[in-house]
Order: C-alpha cells, then structure tokens, then sequence
C-alpha cells in the first residue's frame, strides 16, 4: 500500500521502523514522529509495538494453556486439551531425546513457552504487511510493525534469557571452580594453551546466545522483508507471489519456532554435561 | 537493528511467561497425561487378565464336558454290565428252578413207585395165600407160613 507522495525505499523504511517510546535529545520523553527521531534516542528507547504484541500473544499463549488446565480430564480429553497436550508431549520427546530424563523442573515449561511464543509472534507474518499498519494509522499511530520476532530486541532478550540459565547450570552442575578452570583447559590441555583456551571459550560461550537470537531474528526479519517488496508489486500482481512465499512461510515460522526450542535444550543440556569432552 | 530498552522489557516479559507456564501449564497437563497413561496401561493389562481368566474358563468348561462324557460312558457300560449280568442271573435261576422242579417230581415218582411197591409188597402174602388157596383148595395157616411169606416179600 504505497500512497503517491513515497518512494519505495520510504514505504521500506517506514515498515522496518518500530513505534518508538523513549527520551529526545533535549531530555523530554515521547514518541518519535518520524524514522530520524527513533533512531536519535538510542537506548534510552523502547518499542511499544514490538511489546505490544509480544506480551499480547504471551498473554494469548498463557491464557489457552491456563483455560486448558481449567478442567483437565484424564479420559477422553476435549479439544483444547487435546492440542495443549500435543504441544507438551511434542516438547516432553524433544526433551527426552536431547536432554534425557535428568530431573530438572524449567526445561520442559521453558521449551513450551518458547515453542508456543515464537510461535504465535512468527505467525504475526502470516497477517497482510498493511493490514494492521494501515489500521494504526487510521488512528492517528505511523509506526506499527506487528511480528516481535523480527525485532532483535525481542529475539536477543529471550537467548539471553536462556544464556543466563545455561550460566546458572554450568556454575550449578560444574561448580564455579570447575567451571572456571573448564575455560582454561578446553579444548588444549596444556598449561601454556591457557590464554588460547580461554579465547577461544569465551568465544565459544558468547556467540552462543548472539546466533541463538539473531538466527530467528534474520530468518523473520528476511521473510518479512520479502512481504514487504512483495507489497510493492502492483495490487493485481501481488498475490502471484504473496500466496507461494505465505504457504512457504508457514513451514519457515513452525521451523524457526522449533529450532528455536532445540537449541534452548541443547545448550541447557551442554551445560548439564559435566564429563569430559 | 537497534538494541535498547525493549530488550530488558522483553527479558522480563520472558521471564514472567515461562514462570508462569511452570506454576500454572506444565504440572497439571504433563500430571493428567500420566494419569491418562496409567489408565491406558493399566486397562489394557485389565484387558489381557480377563483374556486369560476367560481362557481358563473355557478350558476348565471343556474339562468339565470331556468328565461328564466320560462319567456318562462309564455309567452305561456299567448299566450294560448289570443288565448282562441280571439276564445270566436269570437264566441261572431259571435252570436251577427248572432242575428243582424236575428233582422234585423225579422223588415224587419215586416216592408213587416206592409207595407202590410197598402196597404191593404188604398185599403179596395175602396175594400169594389166595393164590396158593386157589390151588390147595384149602386155607392157609398164615401164621405158620408167615416166616416164608415174609422171605417171598423182602426178594420183591
């Protein structure tokens, strides 16, 4: 939906832009009214859209399980049921084929609860590029930009998140002396390999969480971009195009999702292995 | 790509989801997917036991059959046996009887010849003395004869 007065690369710039929140240079806190403002806030900003619609579909998520568990039947369940259980057991097979039956009581809520997000925020991509943007703008809103998962703010916060707790099992499991000394000693074992080691570790520890986040933030945010030029065509010419790449994106936000869930198992599961290797 | 505020809020929305999924969706639907397991399991074990009492049931039906079959066989030979035995019982009695009767009209003959006999031997003197009368045409002393006369009826 180009209006006459942009450009192409105006009608791009525009979509990729989040309705942002956050304090100007002179100090005062508002939100930015054009692409210049957002980008002159830097950190001290914050993308309501992006929040928005994460914590709604959060909420969305939390809601349809809670409502499932209102009365759960350990006969035939109902459908609700039914497709809540798919998604657990689903989670419960990955879990035991990477992570094994090791006790541990976050791993399995954790797995759902970022299969069924990114889920839910991947399938934002499914909705028409304009549709909602052009409804916010109708009230008065010039920036919306609906799938949080194509905003590296959202993706990174959620690897960091599980980063944190692959730190907390690594220190738990390893013990912070062991741990520390395991960065030092790995993968050469030799005294004077020490300051490679620990190079070539923390390396190892940090690009872990970056390509955990960035990996489904570029796999949404191409996608989107691709909706996007799509969007350019003219409108007779457009569904040509948007129909092929939104059937094959629907394989793409169940696979990102997924992937998504096993990496989260398996450098939880890295953390936990406290052997030699 | 810019990073900001939105990435401590999204952290803590994270946060907040997963603590949530862990208190409130996760124990109860992975319990009654056990509960549903252990239903499942234990009736199809229900379903295998009665499987087998079932079996053992008809086996022991089949037992039971084949004895009374084999009681009823035994109770009609054995029935077959008495008869047999009755019917030889009889025919026994029967020529025993029949060889009684025979005996005892053999001794009555014996006893009518006997009786006969004895008439005849106790009327022979007289006989004898009419007869020798006839001849000498005169009595006969029986008792001076008697001696001989008694010697003519023991030879009878």
């Amino acid at each position: 939906m180009q209006s006459e007065t942009q450009t192409s690369s105006e009608y791009i710039q525009h979509h990729i832009t989040n309705l942002t929140y956050g304090k100007f240079p002179d100090g005062s806190w508002g939100i930015a009214h054009s692409i210049e403002e957002a980008k002159a806030m830097g950190f001290n900003a914050i993308h309501v859209d992006t929040m928005f619609w994460s914590i709604s579909l959060g909420v969305v998520f939390c809601a349809l399980f809670y409502w499932a568990t209102r009365n759960l039947k350990a006969g035939v369940p109902g459908t609700l049921q039914n497709v809540c259980e798919m998604a657990v057991e689903f989670v419960e097979d990955n879990i035991r084929q990477v992570f094994g039956t090791r006790p541990n009581v976050i791993i399995g809520p954790l797995s759902l609860t970022i299969l069924v997000w990114v889920f839910l925020m991947n399938l934002m991509d499914l909705i028409p590029v304009d549709f909602i943007p052009a409804l916010a703008a109708m009230a008065g809103i010039h920036f919306m930009k609906v799938v949080p998962s194509t905003d590296p703010n959202a993706t990174l916060a959620m690897a960091l998140g599980v980063f944190f707790l692959v730190m907390y099992y690594n220190i738990k499991m390893k013990g912070p002396v062991n741990f520390t000394l395991g960065l030092f000693t790995h993968p050469i074992d030799h005294w004077a390999a020490a300051p490679f080691n620990f190079l070539l570790e923390m390396v190892d520890l940090i690009a872990k969480p970056l390509s955990h986040g960035l990996r489904l933030f570029g796999n949404m945010y191409a996608g989107e971009m691709i909706f996007i030029l799509i969007a350019l065509l003219p409108f007779y010419a457009q569904w040509a195009l948007s129909l092929p790449w939104a059937i094959f994106h629907i394989l793409i936000i169940s696979l990102q999702a997924f992937v998504f869930m096993i990496l989260t198992i398996v450098y939880l599961t890295q953390a936990h292995e406290t052997g030699d290797h | 790509m810019t990073i900001n505020l939105t990435m401590v809020g999204q952290l803590i929305s994270f946060v907040l989801f997963v603590l949530f999924c862990m208190k409130f969706v996760w124990p109860p639907l992975t319990q009654v997917m056990r509960e549903r397991q252990k239903a499942l399991a234990d009736g199809l074990e229900k379903a295998s036991a009665a499987e087998k009492q079932l079996e053992a049931a008809n086996d022991a039906a089949a037992n039971e059959l084949e004895e009374a079959k084999k009681q009823s066989a035994e109770l009609l030979a054995q029935a077959r046996t008495r008869a047999n035995q009755i019917v030889e019982e009889a025919k026994t009695q029967a020529g025993e009887e029949a060889e009684r009767i025979k005996l005892g009209a053999q001794s009555e003959i014996d006893q009518e010849v006997n009786r006969a006999r004895e008439e005849l031997r106790s009327r022979v003197s007289e006989l004898a003395i009419e007869g020798a009368e006839k001849i000498l045409e005169t009595s006969v002393d029986k008792s001076v004869h008697q001696d001989m006369l008694n010697k003519i009826a023991a030879q009878l």
